[in-house]
């Protein structure tokens, strides 16, 4: 049995594993992607990008290309509107609008191999792509920076001569490559560690990583006569594109529609637009719709990966177990531009702690990689490494169990973290609880084989959960079923948790709510699909629009049977009369007499949470060690989570598995490659290493259920903080079997070797 | 993908025609899974892609007292399938079935995998170490070249322009013979070999001495390096750890290997002695069978 | 560009025919000449699987196939794996085991789950992630697609019997 609920049921639909409602098109290759969409007299579009990762543009010569056959437009940045410094909501990180427009194509500098400088749309992609080859560009190549040290350097390069570090809130008149340093303090650390017994202080690289979603980006893009644009787009979020598009081109939101299709995976990547503006200003200068869709050299390349770090972690503790004093020093790689994760991080890194002394500092810092961008639990996986790695330290010097150890040091409710909140009703010492009672964690190892080393270790992460707008309509059909609108594009399941939550309110069946993903002019502002919100967010909304919609169809009922609505009670599908149950009618035949009782019945609602509770988790791997190569296989793998409450378990087990199997490819094999003129090497899915099936165990799943305050069904957001855990487990299990602590991501067998001390 | 014309000639001396009227703008299509990858982007280039798969002599394959001849198209599920290979020649089949996953191996070939001659190609060490001869058609006739010397440098061999494989010839293998073939790669499949050794020792009667070996390393060279130095170890010596540990202290001498993406010259000379022990014990295994 | 050639190959069952320069692999002539858009693009290099067909009995990528290649060739795509009226089982195995979670690498898997099922009616934990190794899923992380493939080769093994 691969999973285990500990919640109780008294539900009807939650908590059942109902199909999919969009399931049967996913498995029969009907359902549209991206990629898929094909208008009439569409043009394809390509990117010229650069070949440098650190250049300035002295000169764009697209004459030739201009002439090659089947080109109807061509574009750089003198394309897009000047902008303002101005700031945009992505939903798990803000980033500078000018950037991004900087960012799509190139003004000026080339800051990373693969940046984008200018845009062609022919008749054919071979057409657009031999183009490209065409534009003609002069560069003056300049010295990469190509990581934190690198950054830091006291001769090094300057990214942006106009960059002056943001330190604590304030401007500075320092240029340099370090964009933002913030601090976060509670208590006194310094008396802090004088109270410690025990202090260990540890210093972890960790490579810069990607979120390797399957699809690569796409767009189609219209523009109308009418200064309008329709764009058919694979994203996490309709309307942040939308606004995005509509600032980048300096459009009212208005005039910009975006259709989403389905999305090939996220994990964070596909909120901030790279091709979307660009395919947009192609239709408008040719007149026709324009398909652009990314390869995945470009993917890896010129999309935002996770940032790779400097972390520094000291932890004091003392002798009976309790942590006095913690500081963390973060360095998070931005990329080509200002905006990192690390404040992200900074809110990680001990949260699942309750520590009195903390200080945590951290760095925004400029190299010439892609833009980073959020990935799932942005920030969290890098810090936590580190953490739980020096935690796993003092627990075998104190000589305490790693789970009880975190038992007695756990954060609750009422515990305040350093950069501030303090929590509500969380269940981090039930996640313990079920690890330390589970099965795995008393089986045997097994013998190694031999020439092999087993060990197993364990690990907690935390990840904070976004609330966020969302809307949702219901349209009461006449057959008795009812069709849910949302806007949360639909990554992992969501449409269907989101009709359970409805369905639960009206007493109908789960296949009775038909949910549709619509574009943004057919519903309500909608918050990204991210931050883990969907199914508590939006979940929300259809909650409240399923109680509007019971209200009317009671109203309904009530006059269809001649009397008052408070009169009228409904349970299963039947509404009747308190006053005498005999007189009644079924939610379907209510439904078929809408027209005759006032005109469709049509309930909405729209939710902006004050709060949303963050996730706990704590995972427990075991690993196999080839003692002469240094690989490492994962054998046995639990991942432990406080869920809230399990709408459809299926897809909630399915968020703990594929977290895990990210977080263990980030631990084990996965890294951008650079030499050292900062060219991207392994921009491809033979060289950049994700986990296969042959490379991963079955991945057992404990779905702790503390029901979350903030929802009526006590959700908690549930997909990101299962990618925390993972490289830590690894790691601590790794020290087990091969006797060595890993300070560097990924624990790949070269890096493993070295360690060792075998190379 | 640059623009090229596509033949698919039904003889051999259409083929061979083909590719010389292409003056050196002619590449050969067997499975496709390395060429048609190269020419999208844009690492070969061509005028013409001649599709040999129509040819009778490139699609046959033989096993028997002679040996094992495999024509250059034939792709290698149906070699790995084949009974009568898998227990003539088991340390061939381990590295035709490291040729990419699944869906690749319906189509790739052992021709393929030699003629792309990439330094890690997991074929070649093996064909080196079971002495392979590879045959070539061209304008001037047939002629036979040992594998150990097909590839002269990182994606070049010794075809000359006009020039086609035909086949890969491998001896049949000595009664007290074993072979084994394993690389290291950092997952469990679908990566390029960080190091790959190839193997085949004969023992004596008695199964306690070696009488000669022959190993191959891949990816530690700017082609397959055949290590004589390492078989010459083993000749005439006791089967133990110390003869073989000289063996591998002779592979390792003979690497030379670069850092790259895939691995660091350290790592690559570290794991050349762990793989040809590993090699060396498990074809002792095979011959002692 | 150069010339176009006619191709004529079967799909599904059906006959079918095509221009496509030689340049074009089978991905792009699927989706863009014949709008079979079930088959994805995720890598163009033969490493994901997302594009899985079956070509004359045996599992390939379309990426490193040309269209061209397809003369003569008798090949099924993920349109083609459901009967008119009913799921195949590893279809409607993934669906009861919810062993999708965005859906794009399904239709490679399907594909390549048939192909399996047809060779080895009764594989292992081990041959089944093997088998599985050149199709990339980024969102399960594979647990419930290989236990779905395991209920598949049961339920056609029972109906087998029958």
């Amino acid at each position: 049995m691969s999973s285990e609920t500990s919640g109780s049921n008294g539900y009807k639909v939650i908590g059942t594993r109902p199909i999919r409602h969009d399931g049967i098109d996913k498995v029969i290759g009907r359902a549209v992607y991206g990629q898929d969409v094909s208008l009439p007299g569409m043009l394809h579009g390509a990117i010229l990008r650069s070949p440098h990762a650190h250049a300035t543009i002295k000169s764009i010569d697209t004459s030739e290309a201009e002439a090659h056959p089947g080109v109807k437009a061509i574009i750089t940045a003198r394309d897009l509107p000047a902008l303002a410094d101005q700031l945009s909501d992505l939903g798990e990180n803000v980033v500078n609008l000018r950037d991004v427009s900087t960012n799509i194509l190139a003004a000026g500098k080339a800051l990373y191999h693969g940046h984008a400088i200018a845009a062609v749309a022919a008749t054919t992609l071979n057409a657009a792509q031999e183009a490209v080859q065409k534009i003609k560009v002069e560069y003056e190549v300049q010295q990469p920076v190509l990581s934190v040290q690198d950054a830091l350097a006291p001769d090094a390069p300057l990214l942006n001569p106009e960059n002056k570090t943001k330190s604590l809130g304030e401007d500075t008149e320092e240029p340099s490559n370090i964009a933002s340093y913030y601090q976060h303090k509670k208590g006194d650390i310094d008396k802090g560690f004088e109270d410690a017994d025990v202090i260990f202080e540890r210093e972890f690289d960790t490579a810069t990583v990607h979120q390797g979603y399957i699809e690569p980006h796409n767009v189609v893009a219209q523009w109308n006569a009418d200064e309008s644009v329709i764009i058919w787009c694979s994203t996490q979020g309709s309307f942040t594109v939308q606004s995005q598009v509509a600032d980048l081109l300096n459009m009212p939101v208005s005039r910009v529609r975006v259709i989403p299709t389905e999305i090939g995976g996220g994990f964070g990547g596909k909120v901030q637009v790279y091709i979307k503006p660009v395919a947009a200003v192609l239709s408008k200068h040719t007149g026709r719709p324009v398909r652009m869709v990314m390869d995945r050299h470009e993917v890896f390349q010129a999309t935002g990966p996770a940032p790779g770090s400097n972390i520094k972690i000291k932890l004091g503790a003392t002798n009976d177990g309790k942590l006095v004093a913690a500081y963390a020093y973060l360095a998070y790689e931005a990329g080509g531009f200002a905006g990192s994760v690390v404040g992200a991080a900074g809110t990680c890194v001990f949260a699942c702690y309750d520590i009195p002394n903390v200080q945590i500092d951290g760095y925004d810092i400029l190299c010439n990689k892609p833009k980073t961008s959020a990935y799932r639990a942005p920030g969290a996986t890098n810090a936590t490494f580190c953490t739980e790695a020096v935690i796993d330290e003092i627990c075998e010097k104190l000589e305490i169990d790693p789970l009880e150890f975190r038992k007695r040091n756990g954060a609750k409710e009422g515990v305040s973290r350093a950069d501030g909140p303090t929590y509500d009703r969380i269940g981090y010492i039930e996640t313990l609880e079920a690890a330390l009672a589970h099965e795995h964690y008393s089986a045997p190892l097994g013998d190694a084989p031999e020439g092999k080393a087993r060990g197993r270790g364990v690990a907690s992460g935390f990840w904070m959960n976004f609330a966020g707008q969302s809307a949702v309509n219901i349209n009461v059909n006449g057959d008795g079923t009812v069709t849910l609108v949302e806007g949360s594009t639909d990554i992992g399941g969501t449409r269907a948790s989101i009709a359970m939550q409805a369905a639960e309110v009206l007493h109908l069946e789960a296949e009775e709510v038909r949910p549709l993903v619509v574009d943004t002019e057919a519903i309500g502002f909608t918050e990204v699909t991210g931050g883990s919100r969907t199914t508590f967010a939006t979940g929300l909304a259809a909650i409240e629009a399923a109680k509007d919609t019971l209200n009317k169809m009671k109203e309904r009922a009530a006059k269809m049977l001649e009397v008052e609505a408070d009169d009228i009670e409904y349970s299963n599908k039947v509404f009747s009369c308190k006053s005498n149950p005999e007189k009644k009618h079924t939610f379907q035949e209510v439904a078929e007499k809408t027209g005759q009782t006032g005109g469709p019945v049509v309930g909405s609602a729209t939710t902006s949470p004050p709060s949303h509770g963050p996730a706990m988790a704590t995972h427990i791997a075991d690993v196999e060690l080839d003692l002469e190569t240094g690989k490492v296989d994962v054998i046995r793998y639990t991942a432990v989570q406080d869920v809230g409450k399990a709408i459809h378990p299926s897809y909630v087990e399915g968020q703990l598995q594929g977290g895990a199997a990210q977080g263990i490819g980030w631990a084990l094999s996965e890294e951008y490659v650079y030499d050292d003129e900062g060219h991207l090497l392994n921009s491809s899915f033979l060289d950049y290493r994700m986990m296969t099936s042959l490379d991963l165990p079955m991945i057992d799943t404990v779905l702790v259920e503390v029901p979350a305050a903030d929802h009526p069904y006590g959700v908690r957001g549930v997909g990101e903080v299962p990618i925390v855990p993972p490289p830590a487990a690894v790691a601590n299990a790794l020290y087990r079997a091969a006797g060595v602590r890993m300070e560097k991501l990924p624990m790949s067998p070269k890096n493993v070797l070295e360690a060792m001390g075998k190379i | 993908m640059e623009a090229f014309d596509y033949a698919k000639p039904s003889t051999l001396n259409e083929a061979l025609q083909l590719a010389t009227e292409a003056n050196g703008g002619a590449l050969m299509l067997a499975g496709g899974t390395d060429v048609i990858v190269q020419l999208r982007e844009g690492r070969k280039s061509c005028s013409l892609l001649i599709d040999i798969k129509a040819i009778d002599e490139v699609n046959e394959f033989s096993c028997n007292e002679d040996g094992l001849t495999i024509g250059s198209a034939v792709p290698v599920y149906l070699i790995t399938a084949n009974e009568a290979i898998r227990s003539a020649f088991p340390g061939l089949v381990d590295a035709i079935g490291l040729v990419g996953g699944t869906q690749i191996q319906g189509r790739a070939s052992v021709g393929g995998n030699l003629c792309n001659s990439s330094p890690a190609a997991d074929t070649i060490p093996a064909l080196i170490a079971h002495q392979a001869t590879a045959v070539i058609a061209g304008p001037k006739g047939t002629r036979e070249v040992a594998a150990e010397d097909f590839c002269v440098a990182p994606g070049q061999n010794v075809l000359e322009q006009g020039e086609i494989l035909l086949s890969i010839k491998v001896p049949p293998q000595p009664s007290n013979g074993g072979a084994h073939y394993l690389r290291f790669i950092p997952r469990n499949e679908m990566d390029i070999a960080v190091v790959g050794v190839g193997a085949c020792i004969e023992l004596d009667e008695s199964g306690d001495n070696f009488v000669s070996g022959r190993i191959a390393v891949g990816a530690v060279a700017p082609t397959p390096l055949y290590v004589p130095e390492a078989g010459e170890a083993l000749a005439g010596q006791p089967v133990n750890d110390e003869t073989i540990e000289k063996a591998c202290a002779a592979a390792k001498a003979a690497a030379k290997p670069i850092s790259d993406m895939r691995g660091s010259a350290a790592q690559r000379i570290h794991l050349t002695g762990v793989l040809t022990k590993r090699a060396i014990n498990k074809a002792v295994e095979r011959a002692r069978q | 560009m150069s010339k176009k050639i006619h191709v004529q190959t079967t799909i599904n069952g059906e006959e079918i025919d095509f221009l496509c320069e030689p340049r074009n692999s089978l991905l792009e002539v699927l989706r863009d000449n014949l709008k079979l858009t079930g088959s994805k693009e995720g890598c163009n290099n033969g490493n994901c699987g997302a594009c899985n067909v079956i070509m004359d009995g045996r599992l390939v990528n379309a990426c490193c196939v040309l269209g061209v290649e397809a003369e003569g060739a008798d090949i099924t795509t993920i349109e083609g794996i459901a009967e008119p009226d009913c799921l195949h089982p590893v279809q409607q195995c993934f669906l009861e085991d919810a062993a999708l979670q965005c859906g794009v690498c399904t239709p490679g898997f399907i594909v390549s789950a048939k192909a399996l099922l047809d060779s080895n009616p009764d594989p292992s934990e081990y041959d089944i992630r093997y088998w599985f190794a050149g199709n990339l899923c980024r969102c399960t992380g594979y647990d419930k697609i290989v236990r779905a493939v395991q209920h598949a080769a049961e339920r056609k093994r029972e109906t087998a019997d029958v």
